[in-house]
């Protein structure tokens, strides 16, 4: 068995990316992300790596986009309010179809924003954030050792589907310490990229772009991206179900509310409670099939976020017409401790809202 | 028979979508001539802004990456630092570079990376039709200064040459011309030393060239040719503002 260390998730997903293959890091500071460039400003150059302090999240996201176009795996990470400034950037990388792969350890926001644990960027990470009609693949680690798993899975997907991937995770999940096993589950994919710019040496010329001004040129792109889009639904879900088989009420929660949401799904048990849990791994693509098929058979689901409800809305559009979907949540920084979940669980099986 | 005057191997036959006058042709073809000349053209990446330069890749036969507008120096950043062994090129107008991407030029030629940017100063935004520019002359005239440039409210025309060559990092800043056969040969000339300081790793290279928009600045393309000379160049003198001889990094 390999040897698990007690390691805190940022330095766990900066270390994923080092295994990832990733070589190119561009970053700017900001709390509760700053272990991520500390990190790899240390070891990056240890083996070969460019780690390169940006003037800002727009020059960072911008370095990303000309290793990603030179066929490097390259990487940023920020928060709330420097993930704002990139989205011009993200939007580009979807729309040129180049990978990269971008982390938000969130802040509360709007604005400047606290730096508690909180999820408010989950609708700026899931649908959009900037402009046009694009998808993000976007994971959301769990634990410590996501942190490190999911990383190298992200920079996979982005680079299989040609995608920015982003990474969400609460600072909960970023500053705290848990045994990891630091070393990859399988070796590593490197796919082929035929697409990539490195002078055009006895090949025909190459070129990334997103301006498509002829007749219908644009339609045809962004019908071609929905295939990609579509695709992804299809075989790259990820989800995590607990005590599904007898329950009569689903939690539906990622990151730290589904870690609370476990020891509150275990306080019900004991009281003879049927309560199981479904956690999104991959929130786009997301897990709208397995939603759909269990809420049809428990009937009741309560989702909790911290947020004041973000995940619900996909949740409602997932679930059974007639499943009763309650919500709890806790913006701004606060908590939901496993007691209050417990106290939702038993207000939802009372016959909670609609 | 000896050919004495051809289209350069590192130009395509597309024909351009300049209007007719614009210079944007003719800092094209020098461009395409010093990459035939230096033999780069197989390991050459061009990143155009946004703006009339984007189609960059329609008339230079290689490889391209289109950048959001202004964030060209970033994206060459990135580029050159994977794969140091080819040569990096952007290629800027003023609205591009000399305004929502004045924070990317900037810290670029302050890190001195080893890039090349060309930059057309041509006073306006071109491609969205003659708005006021940071470079915009005082007095003139443009949609959005139907009054005439005022310094009171809008400011100086910023002089990016002179600027970008009081940072460290910067091998070569310069400002040539495009409106005269002996100005033609100078930016050719200029061109060349810049792509040169890139192969030879010297550091940041910047070419301004003081172009036409006869289009948007309404005159015929002659009168535009002497307008650079008459008040384009009173303001924004030529010369070479920085130019690193040797590996002197202090």
């Amino acid at each position: 068995m390999t040897e698990k260390k007690l390691t805190k998730g940022n330095i766990a997903l900066a270390e994923g990316a080092i295994q990832a293959g990733c070589r190119y890091y561009f970053g700017y500071p900001i709390t509760p992300q700053n272990d991520i460039p500390e990190y790899l400003a240390r070891n990056l150059p240890k083996c070969g790596g460019t780690f390169i302090p940006a003037e800002s999240e727009i020059a960072s996201i911008n370095m990303v986009m000309g290793a990603s176009a030179s066929g490097k795996r390259a990487m940023t990470s920020s928060s709330g309010p420097g993930i704002s400034l990139m989205q011009e950037g993200i939007s580009y990388l979807a729309g040129s179809e180049m990978p990269a792969v971008i982390v938000n350890i969130m802040r509360c926001g709007p604005g400047l924003g606290g730096i508690a644990p909180t999820q408010g960027d989950y609708n700026q990470a899931v649908h959009g954030g900037g402009h046009g009609d694009y998808r993000n693949i976007v994971l959301a680690p769990g634990s410590v050792q996501e942190m490190f798993d999911l990383t190298i899975k992200a920079f996979e997907l982005a680079d299989k589907y040609r995608n920015p991937t982003m990474i969400i995770a609460d600072a909960m999940i970023g500053q705290f310490q848990e045994p990891c096993r630091l070393v990859p589950e399988k070796p590593v994919e490197f796919p082929e990229k035929p697409w990539a710019l490195t002078g055009r040496r006895g090949r025909e010329p190459r070129l990334l772009k997103s301006l498509y001004l002829g007749d219908y040129e644009q339609e045809e792109h962004n019908l071609l991206l929905k295939q990609k889009y579509d695709e992804i639904q299809e075989k790259e879900v990820m989800v995590e179900m607990q005590r599904l088989d007898d329950a009569e009420l689903i939690i539906i929660a990622f990151g730290t509310p589904a870690r609370v949401a476990k020891t509150a799904i275990s306080m019900a048990r004991e009281e003879g409670l049927k309560v199981g849990l479904i956690r999104p791994i991959t929130l786009f693509p997301f897990p709208t099939k397995q939603i759909y098929e269990h809420s049809k058979k428990a009937g009741k689901l309560l989702v909790v976020e911290m947020n004041t409800g973000q995940m619900v809305r996909d949740v409602r559009i997932a679930a059974h017409r007639d499943a009763s979907i309650s919500f709890y949540g806790r913006p701004g920084g606060g908590f939901p401790f496993p007691d209050d979940v417990l106290a939702e669980i038993k207000k939802a099986l009372d016959g909670g809202p609609r | 028979m000896n050919a004495i005057f051809k289209r350069p191997d590192s130009l395509t036959d597309a024909p351009t979508h300049f209007c007719p006058g614009c210079t944007h042709g003719i800092a094209h073809r020098l461009i395409a001539e010093a990459m035939d000349e230096l033999g780069i053209t197989d390991r050459t990446i061009g990143i155009p802004g946004v703006g009339c330069c984007v189609f960059l890749y329609r008339y230079f036969p290689i490889d391209a990456l289109e950048a959001p507008h202004g964030r060209a120096p970033a994206c060459a950043t990135g580029m050159k630092r994977a794969q140091p062994e080819n040569i990096i090129f952007a290629y800027q107008g003023d609205g591009d570079m000399a305004a929502i991407g004045t924070s990317e030029i900037i810290h670029a030629a302050n890190r001195g990376e080893n890039i090349t940017v060309f930059f057309i100063n041509n006073s306006v935004y071109g491609m969205t039709g003659g708005q006021m520019a940071p470079t915009t002359l005082l007095g003139q005239q443009t949609t959005t200064s139907p009054y005439g440039r005022d310094f009171n409210t809008e400011g100086y025309p910023i002089k990016m040459a002179e600027m970008l060559a009081t940072l460290e990092g910067v091998a070569y800043s310069t400002r040539v011309a495009l409106h005269s056969p002996k100005h033609v040969n100078q930016a050719k000339r200029a061109i060349r030393k810049a792509f040169e300081m890139q192969i030879n790793e010297m550091g940041f290279s910047m070419v301004e060239m003081l172009s036409t928009c006869n289009t948007n600045w309404r005159v015929t393309p002659l009168e535009a040719l002497q307008m650079i000379e008459r008040e384009m160049i009173p303001y924004f003198p030529l010369g070479v503002f920085k130019e690193r001889t040797g590996k002197d990094f202090l």
